[in-house]
C-alpha cells in the first residue's frame, strides 16, 4: 500500500500539479510515492488503479482525471429497487445485465482505455464498451458477481459517475434508427447515380443504338424506382404537409422537378426509346441528401431538449416506519416524508417538518444568497440544501411544483420545423415566377407544335428544379454551425442563425450570466491584527457554508490555530473559541447590528466589532466591453431573479432593468415583447430562464462546462467566449449577404438552363452537366465564403 | 466497342456487391461511433510495451 509521507497546507509548491487531474496543488499537496495529489479524491482514485495494475491510464495521458476536490460522494442506495432498475437497463436474463448510461467525464483516451478495462477491477463487468462522441457506456455484467449499484460506485469511485436522473426514468429515445434510414438513402441515390451516369455512357458517346442500350435503359428505370420512392420520399412528404396546410415550402418546386423529371425519363424510354434523365434525377436526389446531411452535423455530447428532469435526481428518500426507503421521484405523493441530506437536491415542494434548512437557489430562481427556512417553513422544489438533514412532507406531486409547473406552459410544447424560413420566402417567390415561365413558353408553342409545347414545359419544369437554391442554405448555414462549434458556441441547428438576425432586443441574466458564480470578490472593511486574522482562518476553517469557504481562501495564506470550542448557527453565523478569545462571525443579525443594513458577513473577537466581509459577484471579465458594443445596435435588458442590490451599478448600461423576477415573470416579459413585434434573445444560464428560453426567438444558454446541465436552448456558448457574443452575432448577421451570393449563383445558372429549355433544346447531355456542376459550385461557394467571413468574426 | 457494354455489366454488379455490404456496415453498427476505434486500436499495442518493459 502507499504511504502518505507529506500532507500539509503550504502555498509554496505554485507550480505543483496533480498527477491525477492537473489542478495546481496550491492549497492541499499531498504526496504519494513522489506523487502530488491535490486532493483525497485524486489520490484514492490513484490507489485504486494502482493496485489493480492500471497505471496505463496515467501514460496514455498525463493527468487526464477529473479533479474531484469539492465533489462529494453520491448515494446509489435507489439502485437496489427493483422498480428504478427495470426501468434504466437494457437487457436482462438469469445471468447477465445489459446496460448504457451517459458518462458526462469521459474527456480523452485514457478514460476510454480505463472505463474499457475496468474488468480488471472487477470480474463481473463482462464487457465495457465506451462511445466517446456520445459519452455513453455499455457494460455488460455477471449478475452472480456483481449489482447494478456496485457498478455505479465503481465508475463513481474512479470519478466517472453515470449521469443518472429523474429523466432516465422517460422512454429512452432511438435517434439511431433514423440515422441509419438516413444512411441508407444516401447510399442507395449514389449508388443509383453513378450506375445510371455509368449506364448512360452509350448515350453520352454518341454510340449507335443497339439492343443493349434498350435494356440499359431498362435497367436505370429500375434503378430510379428506390430513388423516386425510397431516398427521395421525405421531400414528397414535406411538400404535401405544406401543401395540405396551404402553404408552399421550397420542397414543393422540388418534388415537382423530380416528378416532372421522373414522368417525362419514362415517356422518353418506353414511348421514344430515348434516354431519359434519370441520371439528373438520380444526382439532384444524392445532392440534395448529402447538402441534408452536411447540415446535420449534431453535437452528440449536448442536448438541447434537456427540462428539469434531467436537473431532478431519480430517487429520493422517503421515511417510512423510522426507515429510509428510496423511492423513485414518478412514485412520490403527496403526504410522503422525505429525507433530503447535505448538499443534495430538494425534488418536490415541502413543509419542513425537522432541522433547519438552508437553501441554495441559486440555479432555479437566481437569488445569488442561500435562504434559511425553519420548521413550517414552505420549502420549493430545485434548491440544494446546504445545511445538514432535514425532513419535509410533500404537499405537491413533482410534475407540480412550483418550478416544474412552468414546464405545463404552452410554449414548450412549440415544435420547431427543420425547414429554414428564409429559404421558404425565397422558395415561394421562385415557385411562382418558374410555373409562369413554363406556362407562359407552353402557351407561346402550343400553336406551332403540341410535342415541343410539352417538351419545352417539362424542361422549364425539370431545369428550374430549384436544386442549388436548396442547397445554398444546408452548405452554408451547416458550415457556419461548424464553425461557431469549433469556437464553443454549439447551435442546435441552421434555422438558428437566421433567429439571431433578426434578433434587436438582447436580455440578460443576472446571476450565472453576467457575473461569474466561481468568482467572489471579497474585502474587508474594518482591521484586523495578524492574530486576529489567524483566529478568523481557525473558525472559518471549520464550515462548510460557502461564505466560511470563500473567508478561508482570502485568509489562506494565514496560519491556523488550535480551537478550543466551535459552534455554527445555520442561518446566522459561526462561533468559536480560543485560547480565551471569543469570536464571532456571521450575519449582523448574529452579532446585534440591528441599524445596518450591509448584508456582508461581521467580525467580532470578544464582543468588539472588528469589520465586515463584503462579498461581490465579479462580473464576466469583458462585461463592460460586450455589453457596450450590442448597446449600440440591440436594446439590452436584465432580468434577474436576485433582489436589486446591484441595479443602480448596472442602470448605466442596460435599457431595462427589473429584479425579483420569477421564472414565470421572465417568460411573460420575453411574450410581452413579442406581442410589440420585438425578435427577443435571452441569455440565461438555470433553470429559472428556462422559461424565457424557451418562449425567446433565441434562447443562448452560458455555462461553465459543457458536461454540466443546460436547460433547454436554440445554443449553448461556453463562459469563457462570453466575450465574443457580439462578433458571434455580427457573424451570422453578415451571413445573409453570404446566401443572397450563393442565390444570385443559382439564378445565374438557372437562367443559362431556362434559356435552353424554353428553346426546347435541353438534351439529357445538357442536363446531366450543368446540374451536378451548379450543385457542386454552390456547395462550394457556401462552404468556402463561410470559412472566409469566419476567419473575421470568430 | 461491345466490350465498352460488358465492362459496363461487370462494374454494374460490382458495385452491387459495395452496396449490399454498406448496408451491412451500417446496419451492424460500424457507423454510430466513428471516433472510439481509432483510439481504442491503439490501446493493445502500448499495453504490451508496458509488460515487455516491466520484464526487462
Amino acid at each position: 500500500m502507499s504511504e502518505i509521507l507529506n500532507s500539509n497546507n503550504n502555498t509554496q509548491n505554485t507550480d505543483v500539479k496533480c498527477f491525477h487531474c492537473g489542478t495546481p496543488c496550491n492549497e492541499i499537496d499531498i504526496v504519494v510515492e513522489e506523487k502530488h495529489f491535490c486532493c483525497n479524491g485524486c489520490q484514492l482514485v490513484y490507489e485504486i488503479l494502482n493496485q489493480n495494475d492500471l497505471c496505463n491510464y496515467y501514460d496514455l495521458e498525463s493527468n487526464p482525471g477529473y479533479s474531484l476536490k469539492g465533489k462529494r460522494k453520491n448515494q446509489y442506495a435507489y439502485l437496489d429497487n427493483e422498480n428504478i432498475k427495470d426501468q434504466l437497463i437494457d437487457f436482462e436474463n438469469d445471468d447477465i445485465i445489459k446496460i448504457s448510461f451517459p458518462l458526462p467525464s469521459i474527456h480523452c483516451s485514457s478514460c476510454i482505455w480505463l472505463l474499457e478495462n475496468l474488468y480488471k477491477l472487477n470480474t463481473g463487468i463482462q464487457q465495457s464498451r465506451i462511445n466517446f462522441t456520445k459519452k455513453e457506456g455499455y457494460f455488460i455484467l455477471d449478475k452472480k458477481t456483481i449489482s447494478l449499484r456496485e457498478l455505479v460506485e465503481i465508475l463513481d469511485s474512479i470519478g466517472y459517475p453515470p449521469a443518472i436522473n429523474f429523466g432516465s426514468l422517460d422512454e429512452k429515445e432511438q435517434p439511431q434508427k433514423l440515422s441509419k434510414t438516413f444512411s441508407y438513402q444516401i447510399a442507395i441515390a449514389g449508388f443509383a447515380f453513378g450506375n445510371i451516369m455509368m449506364l448512360s455512357f452509350p448515350e453520352y458517346l454518341g454510340l449507335e443504338k443497339g439492343n443493349f442500350k434498350q435494356i440499359f435503359s431498362y435497367i436505370m428505370v429500375v434503378l430510379s424506382l428506390p430513388v423516386i420512392f425510397y431516398s427521395a420520399k421525405d421531400y414528397f412528404l414535406s411538400a404535401w404537409t405544406g401543401i395540405k396546410e396551404k402553404y408552399l415550402n421550397i420542397d414543393f418546386p422540388i418534388s415537382l422537378g423530380i416528378i416532372t423529371l421522373f414522368l417525362r425519363s419514362l415517356f422518353e424510354i418506353f414511348f421514344l426509346q430515348e434516354a431519359g434523365y434519370l441520371d439528373s434525377l438520380a444526382g439532384l436526389v444524392f445532392f440534395l441528401l448529402i447538402g441534408k446531411w452536411f447540415q446535420q452535423k449534431t453535437y452528440h455530447q449536448l442536448s438541447f431538449d434537456r427540462d428539469y428532469k434531467s436537473y431532478f435526481p431519480i430517487a429520493t428518500n422517503v421515511i417510512r416506519d423510522e426507515k429510509e426507503i428510496p423511492t423513485p421521484l414518478n412514485k412520490l405523493v403527496v403526504g410522503n416524508l422525505i429525507i433530503v441530506k447535505h448538499q443534495e437536491l430538494i425534488p418536490a415542494d415541502g413543509i419542513l417538518t425537522k432541522g433547519k434548512a438552508l437553501v441554495d437557489y441559486s440555479f432555479v430562481t437566481g437569488e445569488a444568497d442561500p435562504i434559511e427556512k425553519n420548521i413550517g417553513d414552505k420549502i420549493f422544489a430545485g434548491g440544494r440544501q446546504l445545511g445538514k438533514n432535514i425532513e419535509l412532507t410533500v404537499n405537491k406531486n413533482v410534475t407540480n411544483s412550483y418550478l416544474t409547473q412552468l414546464w405545463n406552459n404552452d410554449s414548450f410544447k412549440d415544435s420547431d420545423s427543420q425547414l429554414s424560413k428564409f429559404a421558404d420566402k425565397v422558395g415561394r417567390i421562385f415557385t411562382g415566377f418558374i410555373l409562369s415561365v413554363a406556362i407562359l413558353s407552353l402557351f407561346y408553342w402550343v400553336p406551332k407544335d403540341l410535342s415541343i409545347a410539352i417538351n419545352v414545359f417539362t424542361s422549364v419544369l425539370i431545369i428550374a428544379c430549384p436544386c442549388a437554391v436548396a442547397l445554398t442554405i444546408p452548405f452554408t448555414y451547416g458550415n457556419i454551425v461548424r464553425l461557431f462549434g469549433l469556437n464553443q458556441f454549439y447551435l442546435k441547428n441552421t434555422n438558428v442563425i437566421e433567429d439571431m438576425q433578426e434578433i434587436d432586443h438582447i436580455i440578460f441574466d443576472k446571476t450565472g450570466t453576467i457575473t461569474d458564480t466561481s468568482n467572489t470578490q471579497i474585502s474587508f472593511n474594518g482591521k484586523m491584527t495578524k492574530i486576529q486574522k489567524n483566529m478568523v482562518l481557525s473558525i472559518t476553517n471549520q464550515s462548510t457554508h460557502p461564505k466560511s469557504r470563500e473567508i478561508s481562501l482570502y485568509l489562506n495564506e494565514f496560519e491556523i490555530l488550535e480551537i478550543d470550542k466551535v459552534e455554527e448557527i445555520v442561518g446566522l453565523g459561526i462561533t468559536g473559541k480560543i485560547g480565551n478569545h471569543n469570536i464571532k462571525i456571521g450575519s449582523a443579525k448574529f452579532l446585534d447590528q440591528r441599524h445596518s443594513d450591509n448584508k456582508g458577513v461581521f467580525v467580532a473577537i470578544n464582543d468588539e466589532i472588528l469589520g465586515v466581509f463584503t462579498f461581490q459577484h465579479q462580473y464576466r471579465k469583458d462585461f463592460i466591453t460586450i455589453v457596450e458594443q450590442l448597446k449600440k445596435k440591440y436594446t439590452l435588458s436584465i432580468l434577474s431573479g436576485d433582489n436589486d442590490s446591484e441595479k443602480q451599478y448596472l442602470e448605466q448600461y442596460f435599457d431595462h432593468l427589473l429584479f425579483n423576477q420569477s421564472p414565470q415573470d421572465k417568460l411573460d416579459y420575453v411574450q410581452n415583447l413579442q406581442e410589440n413585434g420585438k425578435k427577443v434573445m435571452m441569455i440565461g444560464d438555470g433553470l429559472n430562464d428556462a422559461g424565457a428560453l424557451q418562449k425567446s426567438d433565441a434562447g443562448i444558454v452560458i455555462t461553465e462546462n459543457i458536461n454540466n446541465f443546460t436547460p433547454a436552448c436554440k445554443g449553448i456558448i461556453s463562459a469563457n467566449k462570453f466575450g465574443k457574443i457580439p462578433d458571434y452575432l455580427t457573424f451570422s448577421n453578415k451571413s445573409v449577404n453570404l446566401i443572397i451570393a450563393a442565390y444570385i449563383l443559382a439564378a445565374i445558372y438557372n437562367i443559362i438552363g431556362l434559356s435552353f429549355a424554353v428553346q426546347g433544346l435541353l438534351s439529357p447531355v445538357v442536363a446531366a452537366i450543368l446540374m451536378p456542376l451548379s450543385s457542386i459550385t454552390i456547395a462550394a461557394f457556401g462552404v468556402f465564403s463561410s470559412n472566409i467571413v469566419g476567419k473575421r468574426y470568430l | 466497342m461491345k466490350i465498352i457494354f460488358g465492362l459496363i455489366a461487370i462494374s454494374f454488379v460490382i458495385a452491387i456487391g459495395f452496396l449490399i455490404s454498406f448496408f451491412w456496415a451500417v446496419k451492424s453498427g460500424q457507423y454510430d461511433d466513428d471516433y472510439t476505434p481509432s483510439v481504442r486500436m491503439l490501446f493493445d499495442d502500448e499495453l504490451i510495451n508496458n509488460k515487455n518493459n516491466k520484464t526487462e
